[in-house]
């Protein structure tokens, strides 16, 4: 149930890191904005900046990334200009994130129960106690039989959708508004991956939080995301309801990456997929007009300059110089 | 290139010292051995009753203390160069036959190392001096004997992964013989890790004769062993404090050289690896 | 975990049989045995009484058998120089030198903990550098040399520390810098290099996430973590300061192992000097068999299999 209030704005972030070789622009002026209740999926292939993106939100990044936005808002609070003390408390306490690989995310030292419980100790002040039955009651909530015994187990004793399902306990420990998944089911065995992408739009259901969900697979948007945001080389080319992005999508690389997606009954066995020829541009030094140029068979002179980011009615956004909806056999 | 300052002065460091060392003869205004009980312990040149006649001074049997010094570098560099030899033979020559061949040999060559950790080097270094006489080529013996099993420990790991290498594959299917295979393509891969390893270990048994002489089973009077120079010294450390900071620098400067040279190696020998 | 215990302690045991082999074998490096007690000069009388006293004139294999045997049932035999039993003398300096090489390596933990997790933390920065070459300066000092200054300093110039004896613990504040300060360097990087690899794991960007105060992360998720090859490495470092506790004893008249050690080689007290070389074995071999299980324990995926 999608309402009207924004949880989380973020408006012209750029996330630059400084390499030897350069500084690396990996996220290039993006705005996305994702309400109470809804899933904002963005997808984009390796290297495109998704993963960069989400840390900047929870303040994450290595020593080498600055960090700049116009707007920065959690819950209409400016985090641009919040303090490390502040961030530190909203961290895990009402904004929360799951990362990619559950086999690792987990200390070996200490129990699934400790884990589960030491932030909410510290951020609600709890004792042992309310932190044991808290701990417990999602964990049953994600699935988990006999929660209770399970407190005392090490990571190490739990196979990976296990452990994956314990760290999106984890993240809901404390009540969140905010959860950011950042590709919760890649690393998982595909029967899996569709156990927990059906937990995460449950409990989405259920708790009202706002989800952003980071993916490379369009199979994953289709199945859960409201809103999707297409990212390529640092920017968003492509935003809007799911449904439409996947009915009509107007940037051409959206389009060449839905043409890739073989479709049972359309697709003929042994004919062709989709491809799209060339490589993800450096993202280093000075970039100019469209990143995606240098791969677009419909390419112009206008594409070497700015370019704008056209909207229509139905509220899809994206950035090409061609702004007719009915553009037909484009981006092969 | 980054600048691999550790190499640089370490090395520079060194070479210096190994300078004094071999042109000591021309190098020391006297003979380190020659007494002058008129000139007792004098004080080095930048004391109220020190001289440039001797300008780092005399000891308790007048002989110039500068001299002594330098020659005692001569010690101390033999000493290290000789056990780093001698142990390196022996500990190398394990620590090649275990990784290469694995098994039984492996298992024998790590006991080995095992047992032999569990000894007190010093205790035993000390028993067998006064044992069998202490003088200089006994402690490079006892020393050289003793101190093998970082060199087995480190080319054992070392040759077990060249041993992994192809290039040793295809030599073993090309016929050669081990004793060939283990000279031409594992040691010139395992020398880096073999030559950062014997300047740790020099430096080690440097200090270890310096410890060694400085209890009296070391290397024997009248020779300008720093360690013995300042075992000697020790009665006269309240008012001739100088007696011992001189040797007992110069050994630390010597060790630091070695040990900034050592690392500095490290590091140009294996790249990408920064401690 | 059991099974585990069950081969290292088979392992120890003969790694200690060899030792008491090698130790017992000390004797016979001058030579004739009965020659270095006798002492040179003596008659031939007094060299083949001497033999039968000790019995030198035995198969060696039985001598050492004798001895072993002996030494398990307690008996650890007769001190030449002191004319009293070498258990009784033992057991008199055992306290003292336990005591130096504990304090030693709690000085070592002391300096070296902090400065490695401020240098991984700050890794390239300044800090580190400076920390580094702590490590390097401290690691070129030979031990007795710095014993000496610190002698110079504390007990000459300063006036605030005793030099010699070992009744209050005052005693032990010098003996215990000198001796520990070369194992701090040795610690401080393996606790820098640990942190810094376990300050990269994902599930230190967890703990973060989870927004966790810093000093938790660090000290309860991360040092936790990078201190399990330190606590193997204590271990064995005790062994080397048990080891080398003679030079530092002797310069401070510490009534220890270590002096002892150092007056039964210049006496040739041979009995003496084979049973402290035999017991440091021992003692280190315990350790390194105690800090094995004790990393195991440490990482839970051994300890609950």
């Amino acid at each position: 149930m999608v309402t009207d209030e924004i949880v989380l704005d973020v408006q012209g972030l750029t996330v630059d890191i400084s390499t030897p070789r350069g500084t690396l622009h990996v996220v290039r002026d993006i705005s996305l904005q994702v309400k109470r209740g809804e899933t904002l999926c963005i997808v984009g292939e390796s290297g495109c900046g998704k993963s960069i993106t989400s840390l900047s939100m929870m303040g994450l990044l290595p020593k080498t990334a600055r960090r700049t936005s116009r707007v920065f808002e959690f819950l209409g609070e400016d985090l641009a200009r919040a303090s490390k003390q502040r961030i530190n408390d909203l961290r895990g306490n009402r904004m929360a994130m799951i990362f990619q690989e559950p086999m690792t995310a987990l200390n070996p030292a200490y129990t699934i129960g400790d884990q589960l419980t030491e932030h909410y100790r510290h951020h609600r002040k709890a004792s042992a106690q309310e932190a044991r039955l808290r701990a417990v009651e999602l964990l049953e909530k994600v699935g988990i039989a006999s929660a209770a015994e399970r407190l005392g187990q090490y990571p190490h004793q739990l196979s990976g959708g296990l452990r994956q399902r314990v760290m999106i306990a984890m993240a809901l420990m404390c009540g969140p508004e905010l959860l950011i998944a950042d590709e919760p089911s890649t690393a998982l065995d595909v029967t899996i991956q569709a156990q927990i992408l059906r937990l995460l739009a449950d409990l989405q259901d259920e708790l009202g939080i706002a989800m952003v969900l980071i993916t490379h697979d369009l199979g994953v948007v289709a199945r859960i995301a409201d809103r999707v945001a297409v990212m390529y080389a640092g920017q968003i080319v492509e935003e809007g309801a799911a449904a439409d992005i996947f009915a009509s999508p107007q940037h051409p690389y959206t389009r060449g990456l839905i043409s890739c997606i073989p479709i049972p009954g359309k697709t003929m066995p042994g004919g062709k997929l989709g491809t799209i020829p060339g490589v993800v541009p450096s993202l280093i030094g000075e970039m100019r007009g469209c990143s995606f140029k240098d791969r677009c068979s419909l390419a112009q002179e206008r594409c070497s300059d700015t370019i704008p980011m056209y909207k229509n009615i139905q509220g899809q956004q994206w950035r090409c110089v061609i702004n007719q909806s009915n553009q037909s056999g484009a981006g092969q | 290139m980054k600048k691999n300052t550790a190499l640089y002065v370490g090395c520079s460091l060194l070479i210096f010292i190994v300078f004094c060392a071999i042109f000591a003869p021309w190098l020391s205004p006297y003979d380190p051995y020659v007494q002058d009980l008129t000139n007792r312990t004098v004080p080095p040149v930048w004391y109220e009753k020190g001289s440039w006649a001797h300008p780092l001074g005399t000891d308790q049997l007048g002989r110039d203390y500068l001299s002594r010094l330098i020659y005692g570098a001569r010690i101390s560099l033999l000493i290290g160069l000789s056990v780093a030899v001698i142990s390196g033979f022996i500990g190398t020559t394990m620590g090649m036959l275990a990784g290469y061949f694995g098994g039984r040999i492996d298992m024998f060559v790590s006991f080995m190392v095992t047992t032999r950790l569990s000894m007190p080097v010093i205790l035993v270094a000390l028993a067998t001096v006064a044992l069998v006489g202490g003088s200089l080529w006994v402690v490079i013996m006892v020393l050289g004997l003793l101190k093998w099993d970082r060199f087995a420990v480190v080319m054992r790991s070392a040759t077990q992964q060249v041993r992994a290498m192809e290039y040793v594959s295809a030599a073993q299917s090309a016929g050669a013989s081990t004793l060939r295979i283990m000279l031409t393509e594992v040691l010139p891969n395992v020398l880096p890790h073999l030559i950062v390893i014997a300047t740790l270990e020099a430096a080690s048994a440097i200090l270890l004769e310096a410890a060694l002489s400085f209890l009296g089973l070391g290397v024997q009077p009248p020779l300008p062993s720093w360690g013995l120079m300042i075992s000697e010294a020790k009665s006269y450390m309240f008012f001739s404090f100088w007696l011992i900071a001189i040797p007992g620098s110069a050994l630390a400067l010597l060790i630091f050289s070695i040990n900034l040279a050592g690392d500095g190696l490290h590091q140009l020998l294996t790249p990408g690896e920064r401690a | 975990m059991l099974a585990y215990i069950t081969k290292r302690l088979g392992l120890a045991v003969l790694v200690a049989l060899t030792v008491s082999i090698l130790a017992f074998m000390l004797l016979y490096l001058s030579g004739d045995p009965a020659l270095a007690i006798a002492g040179e000069g003596a008659r031939q009388v007094d060299i083949d009484m001497v033999r039968k006293t000790y019995g030198f004139d035995q198969p060696i294999i039985v001598q050492f058998g004798n001895w072993l045997f002996k030494i398990i049932q307690g008996d650890l035999g007769q001190s030449i120089y002191f004319k009293t039993e070498v258990g009784k003398l033992i057991f008199t300096k055992l306290e003292t030198t336990l005591l130096l090489a504990l304090y030693s390596l709690a000085f070592a933990l002391i300096i070296s903990v902090p400065l490695g997790v401020l240098a991984a933390i700050y890794k390239n920065s300044w800090i580190d550098r400076l920390c580094l070459a702590v490590a390097v300066v401290g690691q070129a000092m030979p031990n007795f040399f710095f014993a000496l200054i610190l002698i110079m300093l504390f007990s000459i110039t300063w006036r605030i520390l005793p030099v010699s004896g070992s009744d209050t613990w005052e005693h032990f504040v010098m003996p215990s810098i000198a001796l520990g300060y070369y194992a701090a360097p040795a610690f401080m990087r393996l606790i820098r290099a640990g942190m810094i690899e376990v300050l990269s794991a994902d599930y230190i960007r967890t703990a973060r996430a989870k927004g966790l105060p810093t000093r938790s992360v660090i000290f309860k998720h991360a040092l936790r973590n990078a201190i399990v090859p330190v606590v193997a490495l204590a271990a064995v470092q005790l062994g080397f300061l048990l080891g080398g506790s003679i030079v530092i004893e002797t310069i401070f008249a510490l009534d220890g192992l270590g002096y002892l050690a150092y007056q039964s080689i210049i006496q040739k007290d041979f009995p003496v000097t084979q049973v402290i070389v035999l017991l440091l074995s021992v003692i280190y071999i315990l350790l390194t068999l105690a800090s094995d299980i004790a990393n195991a324990w440490l990482d839970p995926r051994i300890r609950v299999a």
